[in-house]
């Protein structure tokens, strides 16, 4: 009940955010709060019972029909994802209802924040899989709308286009294999899939199912090759940055890559593609990050590096390696959300963020500075900091990595070389190297803009010293739910001389050192990514996206030509070569020529049909195709008399005498018959009508010799007296069974006739 | 076209084939004919007046307009649906009602009889209006 | 008969398409009266073929075996109704599209946008 009631409170929330914010006015950020910080509390409070291993289940049916339901599940991973979306999401309100102040429409983008924290709390506990992508899809609008937030800027809105395309493909893709996930199971349920995850890896859907589920979480995470996204989309204000993209919204794919790991995880191709694309993001992000000086767009790249980072410690899979992706996510987590918050803050009070122009702030704002320094140091991997701690499991799991682990370890080593370097650059450069002229003098940021942070490096800090006490409850039933074979370790600051910590030691002299001769190291860097990354993605992505435009124009130009005969002609050729392929695989028709159900005036009047059509098909003359018309339709009514129709033939010989002077009144304005086609095209328009001609033959011959089910009108002829009192079996459909059908019918007519007399009398009254 | 033949002929066919189709209406719940049939014959019966006489000495010998008629038409077959309503069937469910029960006149009337004269009308009302609309041209 | 019905049937439909697929405007609405006659019959057809027993309850007892199929025939007998309003209209258009462009080819009408 709680879960489901909680998120539909939160999404009225958002929904009367925006006109709330007037009456609100600053305190507006603080009051929206308090809800998210309410379910922050429940979830803490749902830890002891989540430690005792239990899984909390809601269903609500959705469409009964189709098997779909909402359906909760709330165990270990969901309770620390909640508390992540919910505890961060609690700060950055705060800090974002003061933000947003001086900008317009503040309420609205409260209200797209609420959103998207639904939607995202939405994910972490779906228990079933439609739901899942439901609140999947929601998070990727909500995204657009707050990463296009500036919409008045062309490349806000080139970059929110431009997540929303890879986000809404990745989401695509993802529904697409949650359906073929569903397949074996016959169901979306969670607990179905949890249950037995060998029946979708003994399936031959599990690659097709997999691959696409993957695309899914990669565009969401940003892995190699997605990952542009994620620095473009540094374009919003510092409170989404420090939001979605560091803490919640794109750990959704590695929320489902560990959610299904149970159910698609521990193969080879699982473990490949993850390591390989995992690796190869956590490298590139870092690398990348190391020449960018918008503070922000650094933290952009290393939030792709720390997801690579997630995503190979998934695919590795091993105890240590499960271990170390829930502790580094939380690290990360509580590190990234505060340093983007800080850079925000920074941008505020200095009017920048490039690391180039900024410097000397410590003297300035030194609570922030510490905060920020505190923050840095976690990232870097320093005790007593929880991001130390991150780091030890990370080089623990490289090193007992079961495939190719020195190659793990290197890149791994170098990826934290590089934070440690980025760790001291922001640090040293931004609050002690040299000091540009400000604008006005920086201030300590306020209250609301510094709790959070403060409060985060706080957690970061606590959970850091008293690991297994503080940090252990919140991450072990997590683990064991992403990997039920494996125990939590238990977690502590001093391992003991070992390699692990070795090689802790060589990435804070190595970081240093790079540090140390950056202004040598880093021209020669930027060179070589202007040599070898000069093309960026971001670049290629819109190339891609004008290319697929000029495509589809051309595709367009081709397939929506404007002649009628040539969309008629693809319609019948398509359609008749369908239906005829169908009549080959059918049984073969068992013709009887019985002559004897032949009379003799039915034979004429057949044939006569059959000359009729054919000379009003190759006449000359509209008199003749006229008289013949007249000829089909008395020859139709003489058919309907035969074969007991006998309502139809006395509507058929009126109608077709009122249509007969009909086309004698129009014909009387057109002119002469003119020679309008080629002789080609004649035999090509004959080629096609014998095509749809026999098929509909063969079509009839088919019809005519099958035996169905019995006709429903078995009904209609019981209780066209009995209930409806009439004999006239035919009209007491039309007027009582089928009435409004009937009703639906006598209106179109009445509007075609409206029509008619609009064509002709109201425009001979504008001339 | 001026044809004395013609004008005597629809003079005196148009009564009649208002009440043939009248009749043909009547009886359709039973025998062949009905509202549709109904419907084409009264339209018939004026366009046959408007071809000896012209479309607009044909309006002026009738005292309904062709629109109208269709409105009317339209007007009485929705409201057929209605009674079901208020016994709390679904819309357009037959309501019977039978007058002089057990005597030699009983006589069965509902809704769908109702329903059938506004298909009448509608059919007929826009016949004529899309004849006579082509043949003023 | 069924042998028969079905040749004529698929005449009507040939000579709906090849007029449908010609450029006079008015050849075009003779398609789709061909067309609307082809359909009626291939459901005519198709509902079975019913030797002068037509869909009427006779006597009290309301025996109704070996009657006619009422179902195609109360949908054909909506057909050829709706069948006229759409000819009506296709006609009048077909005047009207003249009167404006003063031809009665489609592809000029293409050209002349």
């Amino acid at each position: 009940m709680t879960t489901g009631l909680f998120l539909l409170i939160l999404l009225l929330v958002a929904a009367i955010a925006p006109f709330l914010r007037k009456y609100l006015k600053h305190q507006a950020g603080w009051i929206y709060a308090l809800w998210p910080f309410a379910g922050f509390l429940y979830y803490l409070s749902l830890l002891p019972v989540i430690q005792q291993g239990e899984i909390l289940i809601e269903s609500y049916e959705w469409i009964p029909v189709l098997g779909l339901s909402f359906t909760f599940y709330v165990d270990g991973l969901s309770v620390l994802f909640s508390l992540l979306v919910l505890g961060i999401g609690t700060f950055i309100l705060v800090y974002a209802g003061y933000y947003m102040r001086p900008y317009p429409m503040k309420g609205r983008f409260l209200g797209y924040l609420l959103l998207f924290m639904t939607a995202m709390q939405g994910i972490v506990v779906s228990g079933n899989l439609i739901t899942m992508f439901v609140f999947w899809e929601l998070t990727s609008i909500s995204s657009y709308l707050l990463i296009g937030y500036y919409h008045e800027k062309p490349e806000a809105r080139a970059s929110a286009l431009q997540a929303l395309l890879i986000t809404g493909f990745g989401g695509l893709a993802l529904l697409g294999g949650f359906v073929l996930l569903a397949i074996p199971y016959d169901s979306y349920e969670l607990t179905t899939l949890l249950s037995d995850g060998d029946v979708i890896k003994n399936h031959y859907l599990y690659i097709p199912a997999l691959i696409l589920i993957l695309i899914g979480a990669f565009t969401k995470s940003a892995q190699f090759p997605f990952h542009f996204w994620l620095p473009g989309a540094m374009t919003a204000p510092s409170p989404v940055s420090a939001y979605l993209h560091s803490a919640t919204m794109v750990k959704a794919g590695v929320f489902l890559l560990a959610r299904l790991n149970p159910v698609l995880g521990g193969t080879e191709v699982w473990s490949y593609s993850l390591t390989i694309v995992g690796v190869t993001t956590m490298f590139v992000g870092a690398w990348l990050s190391v020449t960018q000086v918008d503070l922000k767009r650094i933290l952009a790249y290393t939030t792709v590096s720390a997801l690579g980072t997630l995503v190979l410690l998934i695919g590795t899979g091993t105890e240590y390696a499960i271990n170390a992706a829930i502790v580094f996510l939380l690290v990360h987590a509580l590190y990234k959300g505060t340093l983007f918050m800080m850079a925000g803050n920074i941008e505020k009070k200095t009017g920048t963020r490039d690391i180039r122009y900024l410097g000397g702030l410590f003297k300035y704002m030194p609570f922030a500075a510490i905060i920020m320094i505190l923050a840095l140091v976690s990232m870097a991997g320093v005790p007593p900091m929880l991001g130390f701690l991150g780091k030890e499991l990370i080089y623990e799991a490289s090193v007992a990595a079961p495939k190719a682990h020195l190659f793990i370890l290197t890149l791994g080593f170098l990826t934290n070389v590089i934070l440690v370097f980025l760790s001291l650059r922001l640090a040293i450069d931004i609050f002690w190297g040299k000091e540009p002229v400000y604008d006005k003098k920086p201030q300590e940021p306020s209250l609301s803009l510094i709790l959070g942070p403060f409060l985060m490096v706080l957690a970061s800090f606590v959970l850091g010293l008293l690991p297994s006490a503080m940090a252990g409850p919140l991450t072990s039933k997590a683990i064991t739910a992403i990997s039920p074979l494996h125990d939590a370790i238990i977690l502590k600051l001093w391992h003991g001389f070992n390699i692990v910590l070795a090689l802790s030691v060589l990435t804070l002299l190595s970081g240093y050192l790079v540090f140390r001769y950056r202004h040598q190291l880093l021209p020669a860097i930027d060179r070589f990514n202007i040599r070898y990354f000069r093309r960026e993605f971001t670049r290629v992505f819109f190339s891609m996206i004008d290319a697929f435009l000029v495509f589809t124009k051309l595709k367009t130009r081709a397939l929506q030509h404007g002649y009628h005969r040539f969309y008629l002609m693809t319609l019948f050729v398509v359609a008749s070569v369908m239906v005829w392929v169908m009549i080959w695989r059918a049984d073969p028709i068992i013709l009887e020529l019985n002559f004897s159900d032949m009379p003799i005036n039915l034979i004429a009047v057949v044939v006569l049909i059959i000359a009729a059509t054919l000379s009003a098909v190759v006449s000359n003359s509209r008199v003749v195709a006229l008289i013949c018309m007249g000829v089909i339709g008395f020859g139709i009514t003489i058919i309907f008399i035969a074969y007991s129709g006998v309502d139809l033939a006395i509507t058929m010989i009126m109608v077709e005498t009122l249509m007969i002077i009909l086309a004698m009144a129009v014909v009387y304005h057109l002119p002469k018959y003119q020679n309008f086609s080629s002789t080609g095209a004649r035999m090509r328009d004959a080629l096609v009508a014998t095509l749809v001609g026999t098929f509909f033959m063969v079509l009839v011959l088919q019809a005519g010799t099958s035996t169905l089910d019995a006709p429903i009108s078995a009904y209609y002829k019981e209780a066209s007296y009995s209930l409806a009192f009439g004999r006239n079996i035919v009209n007491v459909i039309l007027v009582d069974f089928r009435a409004l059908d009937t009703l639906g019918e006598i209106t179109v007519i009445s509007i075609a006739a409206l029509g008619i007399y609009a064509m002709i009398k109201l425009t001979k009254k504008t001339n | 076209m001026e044809s004395i033949i013609l004008q005597i002929a629809a003079r005196h066919l148009r009564p009649l084939l208002i009440v043939l189709s009248l009749v043909v209406l009547y009886r359709g719940h039973n025998e062949p004919g009905g509202g549709f049939i109904g419907g084409l014959m009264f339209g018939a019966a004026y366009i046959l007046y408007a071809m000896a006489f012209g479309v607009a000495k044909t309006q002026e010998s009738t005292f309904f307009n062709p629109i109208n008629l269709t409105a009317l038409g339209l007007l009485i077959a929705v409201v057929s649906g209605l009674p079901a309503l208020l016994l709390g069937d679904s819309f357009m469910t037959g309501a019977w009602y039978t007058f002089f029960k057990q005597t030699a006149f009983e006589l069965k009337l509902g809704t769908p009889l109702i329903f059938d004269v506004g298909v009448y009308f509608a059919v007929a009302g826009m016949l004529m209006l899309v004849m006579f609309s082509i043949m003023e041209e | 008969m069924l042998f028969l019905f079905a040749i004529m049937i698929g005449v009507l439909y040939g000579a709906a398409v090849y007029l449908l697929l010609r450029r006079n405007i008015f050849k075009l609405v003779l398609g789709l009266i061909f067309l609307g006659h082809a359909t009626n019959m291939l459901l005519f057809v198709a509902g079975g073929l019913t030797n002068g027993k037509p869909a009427f309850i006779r006597g009290l007892q309301g025996e109704t075996v070996g009657m006619s199929d009422p179902l195609p025939q109360a949908l054909i007998l909506t057909a050829i109704v709706i069948g006229l309003g759409v000819t009506a209209f296709a006609l009048t258009l077909v005047y009207r599209f003249y009167k404006v462009t003063k031809t009665v080819d489609f592809d000029q009408l293409s050209e002349n946008e």
